[in-house]
């Protein structure tokens, strides 16, 4: 199995427009070697576990900027585990307060990458998430 | 991961039985042509051959993407599933890739009548990657009426979508070249059909000239005369007439023999690539690979050439060409 790339899900759930952030990171795991699989913007949660779904990723990458998270990420976890992918990795990356991180953290996301963490820290992350046995 | 335990049987009865997660797994177990890829392929083969293969080709940009999504709405439309292989470049230098196709096809969401896959290339350059049929045999025994597959962008030489699909549409748009562009080799060549898309853009009264010029210079023994359409996909113009022709040049497959040729030509070419693909692995794998290295070092050292060391290889293997 470790031969065949990571497979990652950039989404952007919800209604902001902000997707810099989900470039630069969809660019940065491309360069670590992932097959990364953007959505685009202003995706609902059912189109974010049906995208998970379909494209049998290993990984889902949320982008979130609104505000919205304390509603969106419950709702998305909600339905990766209805369709049967509770396997799946989920990280949330854009702004979170800190008072939610662990909020989020319960809900199921492995990690909150907020503001100036470094793609190299993201990448580990992630790797560490899928091949733990490496890490 | 969790998804590798599952046995082949129940996978492929799974698939068969319209399980989409089932679904999923086994295109990546297909994908990654591993150990459990094969039993897999072996179990569902035979329940291939009844989807239509429609290939999408075309530069980047063209709107390739939009136009599978608008196909897709035209099809559902008509009740039928349809299920979508977006192949995108692998990076050479990395391995990875980014794959934005479904960005364009946000209009498909939440339709359990359509299935969207991306591919990587994962280091093929004929505009599919080495396993693209191998999925399009998963998604036709899961029973979609329609696969459509959208190669990479393509340009002069990334032809190998004719060798998968049975009806190939090439897309163009205006201002990419003059007539002698038109009349050069490469995928205008493997087109059934051709589309003029962004056909609201200015330009488009020249492109469509010269496409049109291109296709009357053409001599073709085939009874098939290639139409050239004019679509905006963003907005749907023209894909009604687009289908229609699609399924125009079905009928004409199946009426005049020509779909058992177009098989024979995908069989041969998918054996090809797999014997190419394995021979190439076992010699560079097996015991020879020690034999392989020296002949590397033997051209780079200027002692024997490349030609005169491939043959001596081949020799050595017991391939007499003689």
């Amino acid at each position: 199995m470790e031969n065949q790339p990571i497979r990652v899900l950039i989404a952007k759930p919800g209604l902001d427009g902000h997707d810099r952030g989900a470039k630069i990171l969809a660019r940065a795991l491309r360069d670590a070697g992932m097959e990364v699989i953007y959505t685009g913007l202003r995706q609902t949660p059912e189109m974010v576990a049906e995208a998970a779904l379909q494209e049998d990723v290993d990984v889902v990458g949320l982008s979130i900027l609104s505000g919205a998270h304390r509603a969106l990420v419950p709702r998305i976890m909600e339905l990766l585990r209805q369709n049967d992918l509770s396997d799946v990795k989920v990280f949330l990356g854009g702004i979170v307060p800190d008072g939610d991180v662990a909020d989020m953290l319960a809900a199921g996301v492995q990690a909150v990458f907020g503001p100036g963490t470094s793609t190299v820290a993201i990448i580990e992350s992630v790797r560490t998430a899928v091949y733990p046995s490496e890490a | 991961m969790a998804a590798q335990s599952i046995n082949t049987e129940n996978l492929a009865r799974e698939v068969l039985a319209g399980n989409r997660r089932a679904l999923a797994r086994a295109l990546t177990r297909a994908e990654n042509n591993n150990n459990e890829g094969g039993p897999l392929l072996a179990a569902l083969y035979p329940h291939t051959g009844n989807a239509h293969i429609i290939g999408i080709t075309g530069p980047p940009g063209s709107g390739k993407s939009a136009l599978v999504s608008a196909l897709t709405m035209q099809l559902r439309a008509a009740q039928e599933t349809v299920a979508i292989v977006a192949v995108d470049p692998t990076s050479p230098f990395t391995g990875g890739a980014i794959m934005g196709d479904r960005i364009r096809m946000r209009d498909l969401a939440g339709d359990a009548g359509v299935f969207i896959r991306s591919m990587a290339t994962r280091g093929l350059l004929g505009g599919l990657a080495r396993t693209t049929a191998d999925l399009v045999d998963v998604l036709d025994a899961a029973g979609f009426d329609r696969v459509l597959i959208e190669t990479v962008g393509a340009g002069q030489s990334e032809v190998d979508i004719a060798a998968a699909a049975h009806t190939t549409v090439v897309v163009e748009i205006p201002g990419l070249g003059d007539d002698v562009q038109a009349i050069k080799a490469g995928i205008l060549e493997i087109a059934d059909l051709l589309v003029l898309n962004k056909a609201d853009h200015p330009n488009s009264g020249a492109a469509l000239q010269a496409l049109r010029t291109m296709l009357s210079l053409g001599s073709t023994e085939d009874a098939w005369e290639i139409p050239l359409l004019k679509t905006v996909a963003i907005d749907g113009q023209g894909v009604d007439a687009l289908l229609s022709k699609i399924n125009e040049h079905q009928r004409y497959l199946r009426n005049s023999g020509m779909l058992l040729q177009r098989r024979q030509l995908h069989v041969r070419a998918n054996l090809e690539l797999r014997l190419r693909t394995s021979l190439l692995a076992e010699y560079l794998q097996g015991p020879t690979a020690h034999q392989f290295e020296e002949i590397v070092a033997a051209v780079i050292a200027r002692e024997i050439d490349p030609a005169t060391a491939i043959a001596t290889l081949l020799d050595s293997q017991g391939f007499n060409r003689e």
